[in-house]
């Protein structure tokens, strides 16, 4: 039994069906669970006041913006490697979702800036990767949708997505070479395992990243699961059409 | 190589080549700043490494469609990839003609346009440096996104759009090194760094390009 | 119920509305393709049988 059964259209389907009640149920209560008691039960920060709320929304959102396009980069590998179909179609699926996890990030972070910084954007280091970001998952969806061979479209992408991860990544760097930012630090250091925000605002926002982190799996394995029915119903229709 | 080289740049002089319509663009928008900004002498002093930087990206950027698109259309390309030279050589060939024929003209005519936006004069030789350097790593991207987009029908747009984003690095290093420069600081850093992602995407985006190319072709 | 959002409660209200929305719209979106596609499917898989 290996991982790469699963590259099988119908057995992903089988087990992707049967995986994505408990999956939506856990994206549902953790969202929930975390952005509640996040809005509800969580005390102001004494400088920023309440906007520390935006934070439930606006971290688990950037975070997952970046994952997905993690993700989408695993995927074009394996589909340029070893030419599974579901795996290419699982990146086309999550890109929306990552455009709009990226939008959400931004579009707090800016509701947020507004009366922190004074200003809704800034040409800071953080905020103009993330726009970048955005750039990179518009021009990705639009090739997807410019070339009509699916095959030739998800060659084509999945290259795209490479070459755009080491040129987001150079971005990055550029980007932090041509301005010293406002923003701060992250507020959750995985690699030093130390943090910069207290207990009250970490466990709330922790469920909800975790919850955004589901409910991101739980779409993309719906939206894979409508690509490939797609995909399926395209060819037995070219399929018929030769018959006939 | 030679001959295609040669092949390359006779019809880009050749009449509707598009040599020169790269260098009236460039010309057309930096007359069009002041219009924009108004004519203070200092504003546009500010500005102008800037202006000319992003002037000659999107110099580079219009002229990139006629990179491939002709030979996608009479069948250059399906032969060059069957030929014995490999396709990586082919669209190396491809993208040094693009720079001799695009780039190079904006590099020397990027300080005639500083004079009329009114660059200091501590600028131009890091203006002159920074495109000399940069200009090529525009062409290099630039063959990616052409190879990306020659299979689509009325694909300019959607180049742009994938080109744009893959050309942030270069432009924020070159225009970065030519502001400094102007400011009278040390543009070094820049410079090198410039100079780093030049030779990187001339060492590796032809794998790429090459590899776009054989799905499109197949 | 309704905690005191102090003077910046429109800016906190703006994000989590906006954010809900997308959010709301992106899932609205992915189901009601999938009902479509899973509809084309069982149509065309319905015409080949028969």
């Amino acid at each position: 039994m290996s991982l790469w059964e699963y590259a099988n259209p119908v057995k992903f389907l089988g087990l992707s069906a049967r995986v994505q009640p408990y999956l939506w149920a856990a994206a549902a209560i953790c969202v929930v669970v975390g952005l509640v008691w996040g809005f509800f039960a969580t005390p102001d920060d004494f400088r920023q006041g309440s906007t520390v709320k935006i934070i439930y929304l606006h971290v688990p959102a950037a975070l997952m913006a970046i994952n997905a396009w993690f993700m989408m980069l695993v995927a074009s590998l394996i589909w340029l490697i070893r030419r599974h179909h579901v795996s290419a179609l699982a990146a086309k699926a999550a890109a929306p979702v990552g455009i709009t996890m990226t939008v959400i990030a931004l579009v707090t972070g800016a509701i947020w800036g507004q009366p922190m910084w004074g200003t809704w954007w800034a040409w800071d280091p953080r905020l103009t990767s993330f726009l970048i970001l955005f750039l990179f998952y518009l021009g990705y969806i639009a090739l997807w949708e410019a070339v009509d061979d699916p095959d030739t479209a998800a060659d084509l992408t999945s290259v795209l997505c490479l070459v755009g991860s080491v040129f987001a990544v150079l971005s990055r760097y550029a980007v932090k070479f041509w301005n010293q930012g406002l923003h701060q630090g992250t507020s959750v250091p995985v690699a030093t395992g130390g943090r910069t925000v207290s207990d009250v605002f970490f466990y709330p926002l922790v469920i909800s990243m975790v919850g955004f982190g589901l409910l991101f799996l739980a779409l993309v394995l719906y939206r894979t699961g409508t690509e490939i029915r797609l995909r399926r119903a395209r060819a037995l229709l070219a399929r018929s059409k030769k018959e006939a | 190589m030679i001959a295609l080289l040669h092949r390359d740049l006779m019809l880009a002089f050749r009449a509707g080549g598009g040599f020169g319509l790269g260098l009236a663009f460039f010309l057309i928008v930096t007359v069009l700043v002041p219009f924009s900004v108004g004519p203070q002498s200092e504003l546009l002093s500010t500005i102008a490494p800037g202006v000319l930087w992003l002037g000659a990206l999107l110099a580079c950027l219009l002229s990139l469609d006629r990179l491939l698109a002709l030979d996608f259309e009479d069948g250059t390309l399906d032969l060059l990839a069957t030929a014995p030279l490999p396709l990586e050589a082919a669209l190396s060939i491809k993208a040094l003609s693009h720079w001799l024929t695009t780039g190079l003209p904006l590099v020397l005519a990027a300080p005639v346009l500083g004079l009329m936006l009114n660059l200091a004069p501590d600028g131009y030789l890091w203006l002159i440096a920074s495109l000399a350097l940069g200009t090529p790593a525009l062409s290099v991207i630039g063959a990616f996104g052409a190879a990306l987009t020659v299979g689509i029908k009325r694909g300019g747009l959607l180049m742009s759009l994938l080109v744009l984003p893959l050309y942030v690095p270069t432009l924020i290093f070159g225009a970065e090194a030519a502001r400094r420069g102007a400011m009278g600081l040390d543009g070094t850093t820049p410079l090198i760094l410039l100079a780093g992602i030049t030779l990187g995407t001339i060492a590796l985006m032809p794998f790429a390009s090459a590899a776009v190319l054989r799905m499109t072709l197949r | 119920m309704m905690p005191d959002l102090g003077k910046y409660a429109a800016e906190v209200l703006a994000a989590y509305g906006l954010s809900l929305v997308l959010m709301a719209g992106l899932i609205l979106l992915s189901l009601r393709k999938g009902r479509r596609a899973r509809a084309e499917l069982a149509r065309i898989e319905a015409q080949k049988d028969a």
